[in-house]
């Protein structure tokens, strides 16, 4: 990437400028979780517990997955429950007899609402005692709207699961097979002699568990980005099943891959003393790098060739790269995602006036704060205004006098924003693509491109502005 | 507690927003946690609406949970009331909030005094009412707010207008088909020499609701929305109202004569009887359409009908009495006015099914094994599993719901429409029927293969393995272009390292 040609247009702050807002703004509920974490879970059993409005919202959000018999339901509160009529214990029970009775699952997952917070129905003092009765692993993780937003609900859900992860590998063999699946995953059933070959391709190193649901595809991609380098994963939270979950013993290292999971890691860290290790997250070719590279320094491994990895990838970018250089993006906040995603575009040579952001994690995201600042001083662009808690209306009114080339948005501004002659990019795309790792990274651009593509090809036509009303600025 | 998968009416908050977002220039603020106000992206999604919906939140949190709502409600409607001079807020509770049972009615008092536009607590229970009922109920309330605003300012014009004239009330946002039947309707009055004197909530204005007393008489298409407004109106004004939905051919013309009696009781004399006779016979073709050789092919065929009361009687109607179809099952998921709808139908089908739990009408599909289906996009995805057609005829539905072109389920054009789908539905069915007896439609073997369908070149068994995880839909692209690109390179293995190579280079 050559150093880019454009100029800031406002006085370059000598520091990320961080301010918070209202509030007032339109991003999921956090039990959104249940739709992907439930198929990355494959045991799973998602019990949301809560009203008619989780459901409603669960069952337009998700879209055509509620017909494909989803492992998750709604155990909906009535008037009885709320004023303490009926006694929660005895409901509970009721409902998960029945969902052991249809579905069997390793672990049935509370997902705690608003409804309960108020309500105060005491989940976690619930749990421990059904679970012993039913046989069954109750986790209960509260993902509510008063909390939380969106891609939090993993966090909230993660953070549980960190609690259950099994404190000391198991000593007989078949036992660990079963439990080691991303192993199993690498070795491909080669024969024991040839995976104690495999071993002495991994550098000496403690023990890393990674964390962040990802697809299966990801995760294999990124293992073997980190096997490259010699670094091995021993486990990933969460696996393919929740019998799967891994060994996390007292001294083990932990990295995330999404910037969302600052409870998780904060629980990995205070109640089952691993090593967090502090990185950008691996979200573009130049975020996996960095990525890659901190782990490598924390275990005193030299990395290999990831220059020369990264130069080829973003060779292959080129033709999308220049669809956006010199362009300037405007995020309005709603996933999490928004300062990996802002410093990649960054360095694709875009501009971005300001970030969005629910919540700001400083210190779980502090490498990649840093990494944003590097980039824009290499890229000689302005430092971005990060906003927590936006202001929707508020933001609606700086981009109407921004004018930015893009806006990456929910959807319940997009259509209306496009009617208005801008550019929109629904941000809740990026939280279900693959977006992860070297390969990914040509998924993300053609997500931002999409627009700016589809709309040269109608550029002619002179649609620009549909709206009757002249906008107010 | 029910364990519950699906539901086919939303939330109570969901009807009083339907009803405040299809009037013009109406906000309404959500009481509730971040993350509720889904329904901006319905609207904006299904809709495909151009402006911003009028719906924001005034968000519960931690601390609105620890010290109460405090000014927070009330300086989000003054905002707001200054940021958009909206002519009426709504402020709307929701299932979280109504149980924190904060004082909104003082919070609504306070911010009036600091509004310009009038502002007023939508009265709902969440608890005990959907999303139907609500707005039932919230189009009412309004209503009465502005008449009796209209009578404490002497602006109310009770006098009939000098023509004949109508109110058509209950078309709203996000309902069926509701923006086309509103065409076909005022269409339907033109021709009836009616004129129109308002048509609420869609598009309106709460200036227009003063002059609806000036109405002759009020026209409820829908069983579900419009009946509360519409009863007020008559107790305070003694305006009659018609509501026989005016879908199908004989209860079109039943709605004409009705409207007819109405107008007469108010001594002009009309007679619509030739104008039903020419749109029956020449402008819809579905009478003619029950007389032709196809509709024959459909007699005693076996359906199921499903959706809201209006939708669901008035279809059952049209298969049994129009087109000769036996309905085995009709049913609703309007369990609270389950009364009526077992009065519309029970004459015109073997069964009457009353319920909310899809399970249940999935397992009578199945136990009935019907040839088509008319219901909401649960039944067609019930359908799909159980390959038997489905005509949507009902919420809930998806954006293919929404269709751009012309589509009423009302009036005469609404009976061509409604002939179609039903048409369309069976021979499907039939087709695909007769295609498995005779074995498909090309039996002849396949010779030569595609592109990719033999390869020289060698998966390594990880990445079969993760090609298979691929979703079907784009497999075959991937694994072209994976095998092209190692092809290029003069590679005869492909790795996973090969794959992800190839998904860097060239996207695959």
């Amino acid at each position: 990437m050559t150093a880019a040609q454009i100029r800031p247009t406002t006085p370059e702050p000598s520091a990320l400028n961080f301010e918070c807002e209202t509030g007032n703004y339109h991003t999921f509920c956090p039990i959104s979780c249940v739709a992907w974490l439930y198929q990355k879970i494959e045991d799973s059993f998602f019990l949301v517990i809560g009203t008619k409005t989780c459901g409603y919202f669960l069952q337009n959000a998700m879209g055509v997955m509620i017909f494909a018999e989803p492992r998750y339901a709604m155990a909906e509160l009535e008037e009885g429950d709320i004023s303490a009529q009926l006694n929660d214990y005895d409901e509970l029970k009721r409902l998960c007899d029945q969902i052991k009775r249809d579905r069997n699952p390793s672990v049935i997952v509370w997902i705690g609402t608003c409804t309960t917070e108020i309500i105060k129905m005491d989940l976690e003092g619930i749990a421990p005692r059904l679970e012993a009765e039913i046989g069954i692993p109750i986790v209960v993780a509260r993902a509510n709207g008063l909390d939380y937003a969106f891609t939090q609900g993993e966090d909230t859900v993660l953070a549980a699961m960190a609690q259950r992860c099994p404190k000391q590998a198991p000593t007989k063999t078949e036992e660990k097979e079963e439990r080691n699946a991303i192993q199993k995953l690498l070795n491909f059933g080669r024969q024991t002699e040839e995976v104690t070959q495999a071993e002495a391709e991994y550098a000496d190193h403690p023990p890393l568990v990674l964390f962040g649901s990802l697809p299966d595809p990801v995760v294999t991609n990124l293992t073997l980005e980190l096997k490259k380098q010699g670094v091995k994963v021993s486990g990933w939270l969460p696996a393919k099943r929740y019998t799967e979950l891994p060994v996390i013993e007292e001294g083990y290292y932990s990295c995330g891959v999404n910037p969302f999971l600052s409870r998780t890691a904060t629980t990995l860290m205070r109640r089952r003393k691993t090593k967090l290790i502090g990185a950008p997250f691996p979200i573009g070719p130049d975020g996996t790098r960095a990525w890659l590279e901190k782990i490598c320094s924390v275990f005193n491994i030299e990395p290999k060739g990831l220059e020369e990895r990264e130069a080829q990838i973003w060779q292959n970018l080129e033709d999308y790269v220049q669809l956006i250089r010199g362009k300037s993006v405007f995020f309005m906040g709603d996933n999490l995602l928004e300062i990996s995603l802002a410093r990649f575009l960054i360095r694709c040579g875009m501009t971005v006036p300001e970030i969005g952001i629910p919540y700001m994690d400083k210190r779980y995201q502090k490498a990649e704060l840093d990494f944003l600042e590097r980039t824009c001083n290499e890229m000689g662009v302005a430092l971005p205004r990060i906003v927590e808690k936006p202001d929707n209306y508020n933001q609606i009114q700086r981009i109407y006098e921004l004018k930015p080339d893009l806006v990456i948005t929910g959807m319940a501004h997009a259509n209306p924003l496009e009617a208005r002659g801008i550019d929109t990019k629904w941000s809740v795309e990026f939280t279900f693509a693959q977006i992860h790792g070297f390969t990914n990274a040509r998924d993300i651009l053609e997500l931002v491109t999409r627009p700016l593509r589809r709309n040269t090809n109608l550029k002619d036509l002179g649609w620009d502005k549909l709206v009757k009303e002249a906008v107010e600025v | 507690m029910k364990l519950a998968y699906w539901m086919y009416a939303g939330p109570a908050h969901i009807g009083t927003l339907r009803i405040a977002s299809s009037f013009k220039n109406v906000h309404a603020i959500m009481h509730a946690p971040l993350g509720d106000d889904y329904f901006n992206v319905m609207r904006s999604m299904l809709e495909r609406e151009r402006n911003f919906t009028p719906v924001t939140a005034s968000i519960v949190d931690r601390n609105v949970l620890a010290r109460g709502s405090q000014e927070k409600v009330v300086d989000n409607i003054t905002r707001k009331d200054r940021e958009e001079h909206p002519d009426l807020i709504v402020l709307t509770p929701t299932c979280t909030s109504s149980i924190l049972q904060e004082d909104l009615e003082n919070f609504v008092e306070r911010a009036q005094l600091d509004s310009q536009g009038d502002v007023m607590l939508a009265d709902v229970n969440h608890y005990r009412v959907n999303e139907l009922q609500a707005s039932d109920r919230t189009l009412q309330q309004i209503i009465k707010y502005y008449i009796e605003k209209a009578r404490k300012r002497e602006e109310l014009d009770t006098t009939k207008t000098v023509e004949p004239s109508v109110n058509i009330i209950g078309l709203t946002t996000l309902g069926f088909h509701n923006n086309h039947d509103g065409r076909e309707l005022r269409k339907l009055m033109a021709d009836l020499g009616i004129k129109v004197n308002a048509m609420i909530p869609e598009g309106a204005t709460v200036d227009q609701l003063k002059t609806l007393p000036k109405a002759w008489f009020n026209l409820v298409p829908y069983r579900e929305v419009g009946m509360m407004a519409a009863e007020y109106l008559q107790t305070e004004f003694g305006t009659p109202y018609v509501d026989i939905t005016p879908m199908g051919v004989v209860e079109t013309a039943r709605c004409i004569r009705k409207i007819q009696q109405v107008i007469n009781a108010q001594g002009v004399g009309v007679n619509y009887e030739d104008f039903i006779h020419e749109q029956t016979l020449h402008v819809s073709q579905a009478a003619w359409f029950s007389r032709s050789i196809d509709c024959q092919n459909l007699t005693g065929k076996k359906a199921v009908v499903f959706g809201d009361n209006t939708h669901a009687a008035a279809m059952t109607k049209i298969l049994a009495r129009e087109m000769g179809i036996h309905v085995v099952l009709a049913g609703t998921y309007c369990k609270y006015d389950a009364d009526w709808f077992r009065a519309e139908v029970s004459e015109y089908c073997d069964e009457v099914l009353i319920s909310e739990d899809n399970g249940e009408i999935g397992d009578a599909i199945a136990r009935l094994e019907p040839a088509a289906i008319f219901g909401t996009q649960m039944e067609r995805h019930v359908g799909k599993r159980l390959s038997i057609p489905c005509g949507v005829i009902a919420a809930p539905i998806h954006i293919q719901d929404f269709p751009i072109g012309y589509r009423p389920f009302l009036g005469y054009e609404g009976t061509n429409q409604i002939a179609d789908l039903v048409y369309n539905s069976f021979t499907l069915g039939m087709e695909d029927h007769l295609l498995e007896i005779f074995g498909g439609h090309d039996t002849k073997e396949v010779i030569t293969k595609g592109i990719s369908a033999d390869s020289d070149l060698n998966w390594t068994h990880e990445a079969r393995t993760e090609l298979n995880k691929v979703p079907g839909f784009v497999r075959g692209k991937v694994k072209r272009n994976t095998e092209k690109f190692a092809r290029e390179r003069g590679l005869s293995e492909i790795s996973l390292e090969v794959m992800y190579a190839a998904k860097e280079a060239v996207g695959a």
